[in-house]
């Protein structure tokens, strides 16, 4: 296990080891008005979203699914809430937004599990029926407009500090219930033996289809956290390109962390790397001073070459071509 | 009906209800609209969708094959990049033509190899690919390029008359013929049989010493050549090349293939299918355009459903 996680955190270190260089105040952490600024936390802040939608997308991949429709329910949760939000100032109503749209992405999610654990629909197929039509939905939510509110309790949730930004300590609150919960109790190991066999686990008294359903849930809860973090952070909902690829980038995450699309097995540390190699990977063009759209290149060459280090195939064909050299 | 259910095979029966399904449509927004049932609406389904066209034709193979490739859209506006800047630094539109096909296959070449030799998910791969052709775009320019080559213009804007006043494009021709070639090599050659037989049973084909490596790579060159080639047709079609073109292109892709009846788990389809469902989505967007009061984003959430309606069908025909 140790050893999996070695080349994504050499990864992120040698990320972190070029930007010092580049940028040789990237490590100062400063506080300012009791917040605390600085180039490591700005990593952190921009990367909690991915992190939580990672940390959902990692239990569904463990059970040998996958989760396509994350970035468009993202898009549904910060376009309800800012439609809910209106005009209004009060604290209240942005609480009652935010409830209301997490209880309907966790709705979303038991669609998602309906379609996966009840109609037997292979995931990837499954979630893309949300995928397209959940912008869809978005944009009947908002009337195809970027709606913006002006809300200072809402503006907590992304743009917000508790000495650190708010994202980070919900991303990181969500981590540790997550680890807590998986691999404290039996619930983790259960959902890796979904992964491994469904229909052996089911034989095995495991409640294979109730598992699905709970991971899907979690996934889109997930993902409706971070779509009212990505929206409050600029008090504005748009329908079309909140979220977008966030799904391909949460994937990315989890598979540089280590954890297997064919699922059985996962790792929560790994996702965490993974969202910081991603976000860090876009943190480091930004500073280099490439025009940010041509960061695509570099992450697929850093998914290109993670995958392949951590192919079976690929190193043994590695270690081959060193005995044959020596 | 019993006659006709006893004559058609039942494998024939997804890809009957797809087509079912666009005449209905049709159906619907003759009787609703003046002017819907005429000639050209039919032909600009066709000239609208032509890119789309040889795109499905291109994913059918991946996805028979088990596969799936995510990378589609980012080489349609790749292909269109290098086809605008060649066009710009005066490339003649033969060598530009040469150029943009052997940069989509050599890009689906690459990624069939690293699926095949490495033994990692299609899913990661060609969404590495999908990054890797949108990142080149970008390296290429940020800014839309456009087109403004003579003869490129002249092919793009020429009318093919036929009869009864309808006009065609090129475009319509090539995505035609490409069906048409696509059908031949998927129903009439070895390669099209051993692509059936690795989505059906990867295992089973290499036992039977078909030669599997050959298709699961060979079907990725063929999504890129497709997918450069509806780069082509794009660019003629939007006459600029832009890193943003056709952006969840791919998604477009995988639904028609889908919505024409072909298994994503491989081993089960047609390329008409994928054809069929092309032209349901297409009828959609002329309804939800004739109709005038309903929002484009409708468009998303009726592709949405009709997803859904095909994959709950499919599921049960596969459980029967």
């Amino acid at each position: 296990m140790k050893n999996k996680l070695l080349w994504p955190l050499l990864a992120l270190v040698a990320l972190l080891l070029l930007n010092l260089i580049v940028t040789p105040s990237f490590f100062a952490l400063r506080m300012q008005d009791g917040h605390l600024y600085g180039g490591l936390v700005d990593v952190l802040k921009n990367g909690a979203p991915t992190l939580l939608i990672a940390l959902g997308m990692t239990l569904v991949i463990a059970t040998r699914g996958i989760d396509l429709s994350v970035g468009a329910v993202a898009a549904i949760a910060g376009a309800v809430t800012c439609v809910h939000i209106g005009t209004s100032g009060s604290a209240s109503t942005a609480f009652a937004g935010m409830a209301i749209a997490l209880v309907l992405c966790a709705v979303l999610g038991l669609w998602n599990g309906f379609l996966v654990a009840g109609l037997g629909i292979q995931p990837i197929i499954a979630t893309l029926v949300l995928m397209t039509a959940g912008r869809g939905v978005a944009m009947l939510v908002t009337e195809g407009q970027i709606v913006t509110v002006n809300n200072t309790a809402y503006r907590q949730v992304g743009a917000g500090f508790v000495v650190l930004p708010v994202s980070i300590l919900i991303a990181l609150l969500v981590l540790g219930l997550v680890a807590f919960v998986t691999r404290r109790t039996a619930l983790g190991m259960l959902i890796e033996a979904v992964g491994v066999n469904p229909e052996a686990s089911r034989l095995a008294g495991v409640r294979s289809r109730t598992i699905i359903w709970t991971v899907y849930v979690f996934a889109a809860v997930c993902a409706g956290i971070a779509g009212l973090m990505i929206s409050s952070n600029v008090s504005a909902a748009d329908a079309n390109n909140a979220g977008l690829w966030i799904e391909m980038d949460a994937i990315l995450a989890v598979v540089i962390g280590g954890t297997s699309l064919a699922g059985g097995r996962y790792s929560l540390t790994g996702t965490l790397l993974g969202a910081l190699i991603i976000q860090t990977l876009t943190t480091t063009v930004y500073t280099i001073g490439v025009a940010p759209e041509v960061t695509l290149v570099f992450k697929a060459i850093v998914v290109i070459a993670v995958c392949l280090v951590q192919a079976p195939k690929a190193r043994a064909a590695l270690s081959f071509r060193k005995v044959a050299v020596s | 009906m019993t006659t006709l259910a006893q004559r058609v095979p039942s494998r024939f029966l997804p890809v009957l209800a797809t087509v079912a399904l666009f005449v209905l449509a049709f159906g619907v927004g003759s009787a609703r609209y003046d002017g819907f049932a005429s000639g050209q609406v039919i032909a600009n389904l066709f000239i609208d969708n032509a890119f789309l066209i040889v795109l499905a034709a291109g994913m059918t193979f991946v996805i028979l094959s088990g596969g799936i490739d995510l990378s589609v859209g980012s080489v349609v506006a790749l292909s269109t990049m290098v086809t605008a800047s060649g066009l710009q630094a005066g490339w003649p539109v033969p060598l530009v033509i040469v150029a943009v096909l052997l940069t989509g296959s050599t890009l689906g070449l690459l990624m069939g190899l690293v699926i095949h030799k490495f033994d990692i998910q299609p899913f990661i791969v060609t969404l590495a690919g999908m990054f890797l052709a949108r990142g080149l775009c970008f390296l290429i320019s940020v800014e839309s390029v456009s087109i403004k080559d003579r003869t490129f213009r002249d092919v793009a804007t020429a009318a093919i008359e036929l009869p009864g006043g309808v006009t065609i494009t090129y475009n319509v021709v090539i995505a035609l013929l490409v069906v048409a070639a696509a059908m031949y090599v998927l129903h009439r050659t070895r390669f099209g049989r051993t692509v059936y037989a690795v989505g059906g049973s990867e295992s089973s084909a290499l036992l039977m010493g078909l030669p599997t490596t050959r298709v699961k790579v060979g079907v990725y060159v063929i999504s890129g050549l497709c997918s450069s080639l509806a780069g082509l047709l794009f660019s003629l079609y939007m006459l600029s090349g832009y890193g943003l073109h056709a952006v969840g292109m791919e998604l477009d892709a995988i639904a028609a293939v889908v919505i024409g009846g072909t298994l994503l788990a491989g081993g089960v389809g047609y390329v008409l299918g994928g054809l069929a469902g092309v032209l349901v989505l297409g009828t959609i967007q002329t309804l939800i355009s004739f109709q005038g009061t309903l929002s484009s984003w409708w468009t998303k959430i009726v592709i949405g459903v009709l997803l859904l309606v095909f994959i709950a069908v499919q599921r049960t025909i596969v459980r029967r």
